[in-house]
């Protein structure tokens, strides 16, 4: 009963978020120098005193500032999120059109980093002072100072330039029909490369987590009661170790969504990925007020919704963090 | 910063005052042991120098088209070639170490300023002040970054206080929480009590008791912020969301991404400007890290 009203506060919680990014989108909107009613005039060429009125009053721009405000409030919240400037179709279309490639990339390459860095950490941490774990520790020293597009060239020139196994830029054949073998098989051939220059920054903290957690463990009683239950090295590492040096990975995980999202904008943009980071990039170069207020906005809900299920997650698999209020 | 610590654990262990090292003899003799660190400060002080005073030594501009485009490295006496236009790349990486350590340096500062003083009151004053600041700093978690500095440096001008401005605005809650936790833990230590107790005001608490012996991990925490700065305008200008009339090493391998394959040098070279400078600057984090805490080194 008690987990079910910290649910309900927790997605109360998040509802209040959302409609405080609103309010920040629309105040930002309103501080950018320039009149909107002149930009838009400006979009359809050319204004007269008289063409700027009737704009101002067919957007509501001559309204007060509260009614403004509150009018926008609302149309957002039912997924209104106006017309692109640029091209031409509501936003939301745009947006949801391009967010399925984003979220593939951002989760595949999410999967690989808590993969591969929980396990470098955990057998790292079995040899503190081995030649292993002094490998995990410079790998993460790079993956952390690396520019993330420069990891992903040197990736490129290795794979693609020298050793000619990958492709250098897009997702997919534009005339492989959608939805055939071939199809997949060519999106996943793609998606190698971005993913795990995106995973990079990721690979080098989770290991870091990861070993520091399993170091933590291996002292602990449990791991002690299960040697001296005379279960294997492999068993006690594997089995009880490994279970619990993921959980803190995970959880850290969940917490940067927003910067992985973040990292996706500039993966996208260098193998020309066609998801919501190479749109915003469109968007803000053709000035697409609309579309690049409406990404923002739509990435703020993805991250709320991300935070809000890892955060449920943790609660229901470990007891420990249950009922505290802040997890 | 370090002596009052010092100072303060022994009168609280009660004991009489024994003969210690100085705290500043004690810290340097730390940050030696760890070579890495060693050697990254200097190679760190190398890269700034550079950056400031060899620029006056060449009488090219960055910009300035000196030899056919695309030259190899070593070729017709360019040391690292010539770009797609048949710019020199030494002279634009070196004009742009410029842009990133300065750039990356004044964002630093901001996101310290605003991470510090949001951190500061939320960790001393608890109570409203600290839910109202943590609903904000959890606001700012929601929003990605490198999306909301895109989005402001957009909408307003692309120019260099801008981006340093977009940058410090979006990168602050990492240190606010960081400050917020030192506060709340030092604010219940006896020396604190004590200065409240013969009459200290809020302000003398904060910034002259309890900040100086929170900096330690604020000064590792900046020595990174820094760091993550450089990277964060080298991400902006390579996206090409940075003045364009002011060379920097994200813009050019912006100018340059297309020529990948032909000029591989020409994104190479300047990505491993960032690289090194980054991570110069995490390895010197690791030592003042080291150094501060010298009981987590065995570890």
């Amino acid at each position: 009963m008690q987990l079910l009203s910290v649910f309900a506060q927790r997605i109360g919680y998040a509802i209040v978020l959302l409609i405080a990014v609103i309010i920040f989108n629309f105040i930002l909107l309103n501080l950018v120098p320039g009149d909107i009613a002149e930009t838009i005039a400006g979009e359809a060429g050319g204004a007269s005193p008289e063409l700027m009125e009737q704009i101002r009053q067919s957007y509501g721009l001559d309204r007060p500032f509260h009614v403004q405000l509150f009018s926008y409030v609302a149309r957002v919240m039912q997924g209104d999120l106006g017309t692109s400037y640029y091209f031409n179709v509501p936003v939301i279309e745009l947006i949801l059109s391009r967010v399925g490639p984003t979220l593939l990339l951002v989760t595949t390459a999410l999967l690989i980093a808590i993969i591969t860095g929980t396990l470098l950490g955990v057998v790292a941490a079995q040899n503190p002072n081995g030649l292993f774990s002094h490998l995990v520790t410079i790998l993460a020293l790079v993956g952390f100072s690396a520019p993330v597009f420069w990891t992903a060239f040197m990736l490129m020139v290795l794979f693609v330039s020298i050793l000619d196994i990958l492709p250098l830029t897009g997702m997919v054949n534009p005339t492989t029909p959608e939805g055939t073998l071939q199809w997949y098989l060519e999106v996943a051939h793609h998606l190698i490369l971005p993913a795990f220059s995106l995973a990079s920054i990721y690979i080098a903290q989770y290991s870091r987590l990861a070993r520091a957690s399993m170091m933590d463990i291996l002292g602990s009683d449990y791991i002690r009661t299960a040697r001296a239950k005379g279960l294997s090295q492999r068993k006690v590492i594997y089995k009880h170790g490994l279970r619990n040096a993921v959980i803190p990975v995970i959880t850290i995980a969940g917490l940067q969504f927003s910067y992985i999202f973040s990292g996706a904008v500039v993966i996208e943009t260098v193998f020309n990925w066609p998801g919501l980071g190479t749109l915003a990039l469109d968007a803000i170069l053709r000035a697409d007020t609309p579309t690049i207020m409406g990404i923002l906005f739509f990435s703020a809900v993805v991250v709320i919704v991300f935070n809000l299920l890892t955060d449920l997650a943790c609660r229901i698999v470990d007891p420990r963090i249950r009922s505290a209020r802040n997890a | 910063m370090a002596s009052q610590s010092a100072s303060v654990s022994e009168v609280r262990d009660g004991k009489t005052k024994v003969e210690v090292e100085r705290p500043i003899v004690e810290f340097l003799r730390m940050y030696v042991r760890n070579m890495a660190a060693v050697v990254a400060f200097f190679v760190f002080m190398i890269i700034i120098l550079a950056a400031v005073f060899l620029p006056m030594f060449v009488a090219v501009d960055p910009f300035e088209i000196v030899w056919l485009p695309i030259t190899p490295p070593g070729q017709e006496g360019f040391l690292l070639g010539t770009d797609n236009l048949g710019r020199s790349m030494a002279v634009q990486i070196l004009y742009g170490a410029r842009t990133s350590l300065a750039v990356g340096g004044a964002a630093a500062a901001i996101t310290l300023v605003i991470g510090l003083l949001i951190g500061s009151l939320a960790g001393y004053y608890r109570g409203w002040v600290d839910e109202v600041l943590m609903r904000v700093t959890e606001f700012f978690q929601v929003l990605p970054p490198l999306l909301l500095s895109m989005v402001l440096v957009a909408l307003f001008s692309p120019t260099l206080e801008t981006v340093v401005f977009a940058i410090g605005v979006v990168s602050w809650t990492g240190v606010a929480r960081l400050a917020r936790a030192e506060f709340m833990r030092i604010r219940e230590l006896e020396y604190v009590k004590a200065a409240r107790s013969i009459g200290s005001k809020d302000g003398r608490i904060i910034w002259r008791v309890i900040l100086p012996n929170a900096l330690p991990p604020l000064i590792v925490t900046a020595a990174l912020t820094v760091g993550a700065a450089i990277l964060f305008e080298a991400a902006l200008s390579f996206l090409g969301l940075s003045d364009p009339n002011v060379m920097s090493w994200g813009k050019i391998m912006g100018d340059n991404r297309d020529y990948l394959l032909e000029a591989p040098w020409t994104v190479i070279f300047p990505g491993l400007a960032i690289f090194v400078t980054v991570l110069t600057i995490n390895l010197i984090g690791d030592g003042l890290n080291d150094a501060f805490n010298p009981k987590l080194r065995e570890r």
